[in-house]
C-alpha cells in the first residue's frame, strides 16, 4: 500500500473506475486536485466554459455510451452551476458522477468565500451524495458512488470534498467489492408475478407495450423485440424510449404522449392490457392520469419499486431489470398474434397520418430540416436536441432507430441541454457524426461551449432551428392563451458571424432548396459547424394533447383545441401566415 | 388513517435531513418523528407517524427505501405492536389541588417527578390515546409547559424489525467512519 495525497487518491480512483474523461472547471478549492492532474494523464480533463455545460456534457457522454459520465466543479458558484445538470441527470436516470470541491474542513459552516452547502442543496436531486471528511474515505466513497450511479435505477451521485482533504495524505486502499446494506437493487422478476403477468398477456385481445428509457438504459432492445414478436404486441415509445425499436419494424407504432401520434395515443387508450416497460408513467407520456385508459389491466415492469403505483395503479407490478424480466416473461407467455388489433391501429395510422407529417410546399420548416438531416446522417449518427418544438419534431421525424441515437432532456425539459450534451456525446463517440438540433432560444443559453469544441477539436454539427420565437411557448400562447403573445419573440444575433467569431464554419440557410447542400457541406467539414436555418416562424407541433387532457383527447387542429377547451371556433383567422 | 412506520437507518450525518427532505419533497405529512440508537452500532431507528391513505403510505415506504442510508422500513400499523409515547407535563397546582391531581396520576399510572408550591411536573408513558386523555384531564388546572416524545413502537412476539446480517468488514468500517469529523479535531465553532 502506498500513501498519497487526497488529490492523487481521487485521480487514482477515477482510473480504477475506468473513467477516461472529466468535464471540469477549476477554482480555488480544487487547485490541489488540478496540481496533481499532470501526473495522471490517463484521465483526460476537458476544460468547459461553464459548469452547467460540463454537467450536461457528462450527461451526454453517459447517454451516448451507457458509461459513467463525470463532471467536476469548484466550491460555491461552481457547484451551484451544476445544479441544473444534476437535476437533469436525475430526472432521466443518467449514470453520472459530480465532484465538487468545498472550503477546508475548519471553514465549513462559517460562510467563507465561495462556500455553499452544496450537499444540502443537491440532496433531493441526486441518487446519493457524500461529504468526504477524511482522505482515507475517498477511495471507498468513489467506488461506492460509481456502484450506486451505474446499478439499479441509474442516476447522478455527488461527492463533495473539502480543500484540505485533497492535500492530506492517506493510504490508498481500493476496495475489492462494494456492499451497501441499504442498497440492493432487484434485477430478476418475482416468478409468481411474472406468471400472473403472462396469464394476463395471454388473455389479452388488444395488448400494447409502452417502451421507455429503461429499455435503453438496461440495454434491453433485443429482449424487447423478442418479447413483442412472440406475443405479437404493438410497441409505443415514450420520448426517451425512442430507439428501443426500429421504427421500420412491423410492430413499431412510434411515439405516444403530448406530441405523440394520433394512432399511438388512441391505441394506448383502447388497449385492454398495457405492458409498461422501464418507464415511469410520466404525465407528458400519459396525459391526465385518471383518464389514461381506466379499464386496461396494467403490467408495469420497472427497476424502481417506487414507480409502481406512484402515478398509475398497476394490476401486476414487477420489480426488476427489463433485461432480465423480459426474457422471463417471453419464456412464460404463449406465442400469439393480434392481427385485427394491428389492423385497427393501422387504419388509424392511414387516416391520421396527415396530422403528423412534413408540411407540403416549399416553405423552410423544422420538420423538413429534421428529415433531411436524419436521412443524410443515417442511424449511426448521434442526435441531441434542446427542448421545445424542435425537440418534438426531431422526435417525430428523425427516424430514431437505435438505442443511444437520440439524446434529449425528457424529464426536466432543460433548454440549453443540446449543445453541451452534443459535445459530451462527441467526446464519447469520436467516430460518429454528432448533430445537435437546437432552438434559437436554448442555443443562446449554453453556446459558450463552442469554444470548448474548438479547443478539443470536437466536430459537432449544430443546426439552429431559428424561428425568432420561443416556439413551444408561442404555440401555447396561440392555442391556449388565445393569441396573447407575451415575451415570446426574440431577436437573434447573426449566428453565422457568431460562428466566425469562434473560428468555426457558419452557414446560413433561408430556403428549402439550400438545405441538402448545407448538410453536405457540414458533413464534409472536419470541424464544428453551425447552420442557421431560418425556419417558418409560426408552425405548430401536431398532434397535441393539451396539458391536463387525456390521451384519448388528442387534437389535430386549432379548432379541435378550441372545441376541447369549450370555446367557440374563431370566425376569422386572426393571424395571417400562421401555419394552422 | 394514522400509520406508524419504522425505518432503520445508517447512523450518519445528514440522514435525518434526507428523510425530512423526502417527506417535504413528496408532500407527505409527519405527525411525529422519534429517532434513537438501536441494539446495533451504526444503526438508528426512526419511528415516523403519518396520516394518509394506504397508497400514500406505500409510496412513503418505497421512497424511503430509495434512500441509500435507509436499510429497512416496515409499517407497524397492521401488526401487533407495543406503541408508546412519553410526555412531561408541567401543570399549575396549588398545595390544595395537589391531592386531586395525584389521584389523576394514579388513575393513569403516571408519575409526579417534580413539585413546587405552584406547580407539579408529571411524567407519563402510555399509548397515544391514553396520553391524550390524561392531558385533557389536566387541562382545567392549566398546563404551563408540555413535551411529548412522539410514538415509538416495537412488534410483539419474537419477530424483529432489525438488521442482523453480517456485513463485509471493509464496508462496516466505512459505514462507521464515513463522513464523520475526526474526533481529535475540534468542531469549527468551538474556539480553542
Amino acid at each position: 500500500m502506498t500513501k498519497m495525497s487526497g488529490a492523487d487518491i481521487v485521480l487514482e480512483s477515477l482510473k480504477r473506475l475506468g473513467v477516461d474523461v472529466v468535464f471540469g472547471y477549476p477554482g480555488g478549492v480544487v487547485l490541489p486536485l488540478y496540481d496533481r492532474w499532470p501526473s495522471h494523464p490517463e484521465v483526460r480533463h476537458i476544460l468547459v466554459r461553464h459548469e452547467q455545460g460540463g454537467g450536461h456534457a457528462a450527461d451526454g457522454y453517459a447517454r451516448a455510451t451507457g458509461k459513467l459520465g463525470v463532471a467536476l466543479a469548484t466550491s460555491g458558484p461552481g457547484a451551484t452551476n451544476l445544479v441544473t445538470a444534476i437535476t437533469n441527470a436525475m430526472m432521466d436516470s443518467v449514470p453520472t458522477l459530480f465532484i465538487t470541491g468545498n472550503v477546508a474542513r475548519n471553514l465549513l459552516g462559517r460562510d467563507g468565500f465561495q462556500e455553499a452547502d452544496i450537499t444540502g442543496i443537491t440532496m433531493p436531486i441526486v441518487k446519493h451524495n457524500y461529504l468526504v471528511m477524511r482522505p482515507e474515505d475517498l477511495a471507498y466513497t468513489f467506488a461506492e458512488a460509481a456502484h450506486i450511479a451505474t446499478t439499479g435505477r441509474k442516476g447522478p451521485v455527488h461527492i463533495d470534498i473539502p480543500k484540505d482533504v485533497f492535500i492530506e495524505e492517506a493510504e490508498f486502499e481500493w476496495p475489492s467489492e462494494v456492499t451497501i446494506r441499504g442498497y440492493r437493487p432487484v434485477s430478476r422478476g418475482n416468478p409468481a408475478q411474472v406468471k400472473r403477468a403472462a396469464a394476463m398477456i395471454d388473455a389479452a385481445e388488444r395488448s400494447i407495450i409502452f417502451a421507455g428509457h429503461g429499455i435503453i438504459l438496461g440495454g434491453a432492445a433485443e429482449e424487447l423485440r423478442s418479447f413483442a414478436e412472440k406475443t405479437g404486441t404493438p410497441i409505443l415509445n415514450t420520448l426517451l424510449g425512442l430507439g428501443s425499436i426500429d421504427p421500420g419494424h412491423v410492430l413499431a407504432y412510434g411515439m405516444m404522449g403530448m406530441h405523440g401520434s394520433y394512432w399511438a395515443n388512441h391505441a394506448a387508450s383502447n388497449a385492454d392490457v398495457i405492458i409498461a416497460l422501464g418507464m415511469r408513467m410520466d404525465d407528458r407520456a400519459l396525459g391526465r392520469f385518471e383518464d389514461m385508459n381506466p379499464t386496461a389491466k396494467i403490467v408495469h415492469i420497472d427497476i424502481d419499486p417506487a414507480e409502481h403505483n406512484k402515478n398509475i395503479m398497476a394490476t401486476v407490478p414487477i420489480v426488476g431489470d427489463v433485461k432480465e424480466v423480459l426474457p422471463q416473461l417471453t419464456e412464460a407467455v404463449q406465442s400469439n398474434s393480434h392481427v385485427e388489433w394491428l389492423r385497427w391501429i393501422d387504419r388509424l395510422r392511414v387516416d391520421h397520418k396527415s396530422s403528423m407529417s412534413v408540411p407540403d410546399g416549399t416553405a423552410l420548416t423544422t420538420q423538413y430540416v429534421c428529415t433531411r438531416i436524419a436521412e443524410a446522417a443515417g442511424p449511426e449518427a448521434v442526435i441531441t436536441t434542446g427542448v421545445g418544438q424542435h425537440q418534438m419534431w426531431a422526435a417525430q421525424f428523425m427516424n430514431i432507430s437505435r438505442p443511444h441515437q437520440l439524446i434529449t432532456s425528457g424529464g426536466l425539459g432543460t433548454m440549453g441541454f443540446e449543445v453541451p450534451a452534443a459535445m459530451g456525446a462527441q467526446v464519447a463517440c469520436p467516430d460518429r457524426t454528432v448533430w445537435t438540433i437546437c432552438g434559437d432560444g436554448g442555443f443562446q443559453m449554453t453556446f459558450q461551449e463552442i469554444a470548448t469544441m474548438v479547443d478539443e477539436r470536437l466536430p459537432v454539427k449544430m443546426a439552429i432551428m431559428n424561428n425568432g420565437y420561443l416556439g413551444m411557448v408561442r404555440q401555447w400562447q396561440e392555442l391556449i392563451y388565445q393569441d396573447n403573445y407575451v415575451s415570446v419573440a426574440m431577436s437573434q444575433p447573426d449566428f453565422v458571424k457568431l460562428a466566425e467569431a469562434y473560428g468555426i464554419k457558419g452557414i446560413l440557410v433561408t430556403d428549402q432548396s439550400q438545405v441538402d447542400d448545407a448538410i453536405a457541406e457540414a458533413h464534409a467539414h472536419d470541424g464544428p459547424v453551425l447552420i442557421d436555418f431560418r425556419v417558418e416562424a409560426e408552425g405548430n407541433v401536431w398532434p397535441m394533447v393539451p396539458a391536463g387532457a387525456s390521451l384519448s383527447e388528442t387534437v389535430e387542429s386549432p379548432d379541435e383545441v378550441d372545441a376541447l377547451l369549450g370555446r367557440p371556433p374563431k370566425a376569422v383567422p386572426t393571424r395571417t401566415g400562421a401555419a394552422r | 388513517m394514522k400509520h406508524t412506520v419504522v425505518a432503520l437507518v445508517e447512523d450518519r450525518p445528514g440522514v435525518l435531513n434526507r428523510v425530512a427532505s423526502l417527506f417535504r419533497r413528496r408532500g407527505f405529512n409527519i405527525d411525529s418523528l422519534a429517532v434513537g440508537t438501536t441494539e446495533q452500532r451504526g444503526i438508528s431507528r426512526m419511528t415516523i407517524v403519518l396520516d394518509g391513505a394506504d397508497g400514500i403510505v406505500e409510496q412513503v415506504e418505497k421512497q424511503l427505501y430509495k434512500l441509500i442510508d435507509v436499510v429497512k422500513v416496515s409499517d407497524l400499523t397492521k401488526e401487533e405492536a407495543v406503541i408508546r409515547e412519553l410526555a412531561l407535563i408541567k401543570v399549575r397546582c396549588s398545595p390544595e389541588q395537589r391531592r386531586e391531581i395525584l389521584d389523576l396520576v394514579d388513575i393513569f399510572r403516571a408519575q409526579a417527578v417534580d413539585v413546587s408550591p405552584t406547580s407539579l411536573m408529571l411524567q407519563i408513558t402510555a399509548a397515544t390515546e391514553t396520553l391524550d386523555a390524561f392531558i385533557e384531564n389536566l387541562r382545567p388546572y392549566g398546563i404551563r409547559e408540555m413535551v411529548r416524545t412522539g410514538r415509538i413502537a416495537v412488534t410483539r412476539g419474537a419477530r424483529a424489525t432489525a438488521v442482523h446480517e453480517r456485513e463485509a468488514a471493509p464496508a462496516e468500517r466505512f459505514h462507521e467512519q464515513a463522513g464523520r469529523r475526526p474526533e481529535e479535531d475540534a468542531l469549527p465553532y468551538v474556539s480553542k
